[in-house]
């Protein structure tokens, strides 16, 4: 079984831990070893958040490193720009192309580097950009962002589609069930793949 | 069956396996889901003790009374229970007694990166490390049987890494353990000096026993490689970096005992191979105590003794190659967290900011007030020393230091110890304002209940402490409550209170936005052609208010309408909706 390292990376209250947690059901399911390493606490409150998502025969490591990562699930912009360290040679960026003003941006301290995705393609490396807010109110609430996204990772994916929506069943609360479900069909035929 | 479980959930699975049936903790990151976890399981009685002497006391006493127990906390909340530690270690236990403590190498979430073998060593009581969940519900399960078996609270050591990653567990049944007899034992349980000294040739003959058993116990192992050439001692996390970095290309002495240390193994690993590095974290703990038998090893020569160890920091002390990766030229801007929209500790620190008043922080979400653009608290050291340091501030200072320093503290904060503080001020009389920002909750570590929220671990109703009554009994007379989101009142009392001849304490109460039960009202509304763009509604640093274009704009997904805002605007230009 082939390993893979997938990073999620937004802003602390976007719901990346829902997504950690459908992500790592989902490999559980498919009979990988996996870990999954969040943090908590401090860092929730508005800050830069990441999440790591490993699995393979035997994942030793909790976290993944520069240069690591086969993609990386942003929940905004800044922070896709922020790891593209971790990125493999070759490796996928699925973003959300919302911004999230900083606080050093909103007190005028710094400039918000809008262009910084295109710089990064330009480089060379695969960023494929989708407007996963748009996706998430039209299945029906801004809380899906998180889902919208997965639905697009999972297109890079060999896992069928039947298992995540019974990975999504598992996981998400019963209450917002058919919302998360339509979110992951959005962003699953979100835009064509480069 | 198995389960992806976080390693603080895989404590709380062993913790119920173990048939442990009192927890007592205080929340404190990266340990906080231990308690939460463990009071799902209704055979676990589960509490949110005020503070971490408390919970490790409430273990102890029913330890006594036969029953296993634990607490758990985070590395500094051990410094909080390290006066009951000690003295544990020579009691010892009748029930087992399972000391949960997390470390947070890195600082995620703390205020320093202290080493917590260092008590473990200090008090001669045995210490566990699991390596990931599948090893934290076993250890845990095996510390019971440690503590009973050598008489000994055992610690459970665990850092942000292994509290907070997920890895699949296989879950067992409860053991059907059987409360022990309660037998009245004065030389074992009163640690008078007459008995204490009995008690101290027990503990360092335990701790030459628990050291045999350690010799031979499959929780440290030896994992050889074809390669003998270099041979790591490790433990912990710092084993899954090696693992990462080199494979089985490396022979290994895993250790999951880090306290005591098995010399004889120590050595026999060391002489089977070439070359012996301890790899871990933090301190060299390890590296020395093989120093002190006679190996010849390196450890912090290679490593660093800050911050977190990675796959990475491992390749790089070894020379091993690291993936090529691009990066970004352009800056990219930090984001630190930040108070939330619609916090109520925004505006009272507004106020305490605009009066350029001198702060002593405190320990909790209120921490966030000494970020830009606020920047509005000078000191920040442990639970509740802003209390405290007010006092010392005061006198020291002299002059009208009074009339210009306030020191602010939590609710939970407060009960945690803040109380003794207090009393210290009202009892050597400094005339110290002491502001509570009472926001009905524990915020920091993801809300949990406490002595004055009126409900405990489950949701139950509970009693509720009365602050205003608390503070007087501690010999406060002018005790007021103001409303954080209406400035002019809070500046008012403010004002008053520092001026005033006497000690006082300003109550800030306002539940946290975050809670359920707190409704949002509609965003507010900016009136573009009545803003100047004069940007003074920025200066309280809410995330939902920004100058684009010239004028002030407000993100509706997070603004709260809390208005704090609008009544910073000189021309009207930011409102309620009707």
């Amino acid at each position: 079984m082939k390993s893979m390292n997938i990073m999620i990376v937004g802003v602390g209250g976007q719901g990346s831990l829902l997504a950690s947690k459908l992500l790592g059901r989902v490999l559980i399911g498919e009979g990988y070893d996996v870990k999954v390493s969040e943090v908590h606490g401090m860092s929730q409150r508005g800050g830069s958040v990441v999440t790591y998502v490993r699995c393979g025969d035997k994942v030793y490591s909790p976290i993944i490193d520069k240069g690591e990562a086969d993609y990386i699930v942003s929940f905004e912009k800044l922070e896709a720009a922020r790891y593209v360290d971790h990125l493999k040679k070759g490796g996928v960026i699925v973003t959300n192309d919302q911004r999230i003003d900083p606080m050093p941006v909103i007190t005028g301290a710094f400039e918000y580097p809008d262009e910084v995705l295109d710089s990064l393609k330009k480089k060379g490396v695969r960023i494929d950009s989708i407007d996963a807010l748009s996706l998430a109110l039209e299945a029906g609430s801004s809380k899906c962002v998180n889902i919208v996204l997965m639905g697009r990772l999972s297109v890079y994916s060999d896992i069928s589609e039947e298992a995540w929506i019974r990975a999504i069943e598992e996981v998400a609360p019963k209450k917002f069930m058919e919302i998360n479900k339509k979110a992951f069909a959005l962003g699953r035929k979100a835009g064509v793949i480069e | 069956m198995k389960k992806l479980m976080l390693g603080n959930e895989a404590v709380a699975r062993g913790l119920y396996e173990a048939g442990c049936s009192v927890v007592s903790s205080y929340p404190g990151t990266p340990s906080t889901e231990i308690t939460e976890y463990a009071a799902k399981y209704d055979e676990i009685y589960c509490e949110w003790a005020p503070n971490e002497k408390v919970a490790a006391e409430v273990a102890f006493g029913a330890s006594l009374a036969g029953a296993r127990s634990a607490c758990a906390m985070k590395h500094v909340g051990l410094n909080v229970a390290a006066d009951p530690l000690f003295t544990l270690s020579y009691t010892g236990v009748n029930g087992g007694m399972v000391i949960c403590v997390a470390d947070d190498p890195g600082m995620h979430s703390s205020q320093n990166e202290q080493d917590s073998r260092h008590y473990a060593i200090a008090s001669k009581i045995p210490m566990l490390e699991p390596a990931d969940s599948r090893e934290a519900k076993a250890f845990t399960r095996l510390a019971f049987e440690l503590s009973e078996r050598f008489d000994a609270p055992v610690i459970l050591r665990m850092c942000t890494r292994i509290a907070h990653s997920q890895c699949s567990v296989e879950l067992e049944e409860r053991v059907d353990t059987v409360k022990k007899d309660y037998v009245k034992n004065p030389q074992k349980y009163i640690m008078a000096p007459a008995n204490a000294i009995r008690r101290h040739p027990f503990v360092e003959e335990r701790t030459a026993a628990i050291a045999e058993y350690a010799e031979t116990s499959d929780i440290n192992r030896v994992e050889y490689s074809t390669d003998r050439k270099l041979g790591i001692i490790t433990s912990g996390t710092s084993y899954q970096y090696v693992k990462e970095a080199f494979g089985d290309k490396v022979s290994v002495l895993k250790l999951g005992m880090v306290n005591p240390l098995p010399d004889k193994l120590l050595r026999s690993f060391a002489e089977s191979v070439d070359r012996v590095v301890v790899v871990e974290e933090l301190d060299p703990v390890i590296e020395e105590h093989c120093k002190a038998i006679g190996i010849k090893t390196e450890g912090k020569n290679i490593l660093p003794v800050v911050g977190e160890f990675s796959q990475s920091v491992i390749a790089k002390a070894f020379g091993i190659e690291a993936p090529a990766f691009d990066s970004c030229d352009e800056q990219i801007p930090v984001r630190p967290p930040v108070m939330c929209a619609g916090c109520p500790h925004r505006g009272l620190f507004y106020v305490l900011a605009k009066n350029k008043l001198t702060v002593l922080g405190d320990i909790g979400c209120y921490t966030l007030g000494s970020a830009a653009p606020l920047t509005a608290i000078d000191s920040v050291l442990c639970m509740g020393a802003s209390v405290s340091g007010i006092h010392g501030f005061n006198k020291a200072f002299g002059g009208d230091s009074e009339n210009r320093t306030v020191c602010v503290i939590g609710d939970s904060t407060f009960m945690h110890s803040g109380m003794t503080g207090l009393a210290n001020i009202a009892y050597n009389g400094s005339n110290s304002t002491v502001i509570i920002v009472d926001n009905s909750i524990t915020g920091m570590t993801g809300h949990q209940q406490n002595p004055t929220t009126g409900y405990n671990i489950k949701g139950d109703p509970a009693t509720k402490i009365d602050l205003e009554s608390l503070c007087r009994a501690l010999g406060i007379n002018r005790v007021r409550v103001v409303d954080p989101y209406d400035l002019a009142e809070t500046e008012k009392a403010v004002l008053e209170e520092v001026a005033a001849e006497e000690p006082s304490v300003i109550i800030s109460r306002r539940p946290c936005a975050l809670l359920k039960y707190v409704k949002a009202k509609s965003p507010v509304i900016i009136d573009r052609e009545k803003c100047r763009g004069c940007k003074k509604c920025m200066k309280i640093g809410c995330p939902a208010v920004s100058v684009k274009e010239g004028k002030a704009t407000v993100d509706e997904t997070l603004c709260t309408g809390c208005g704090v805002c609008s009544q910073l605007c000189s021309f009207d230009a930011i409102n309620q909706p009707e």
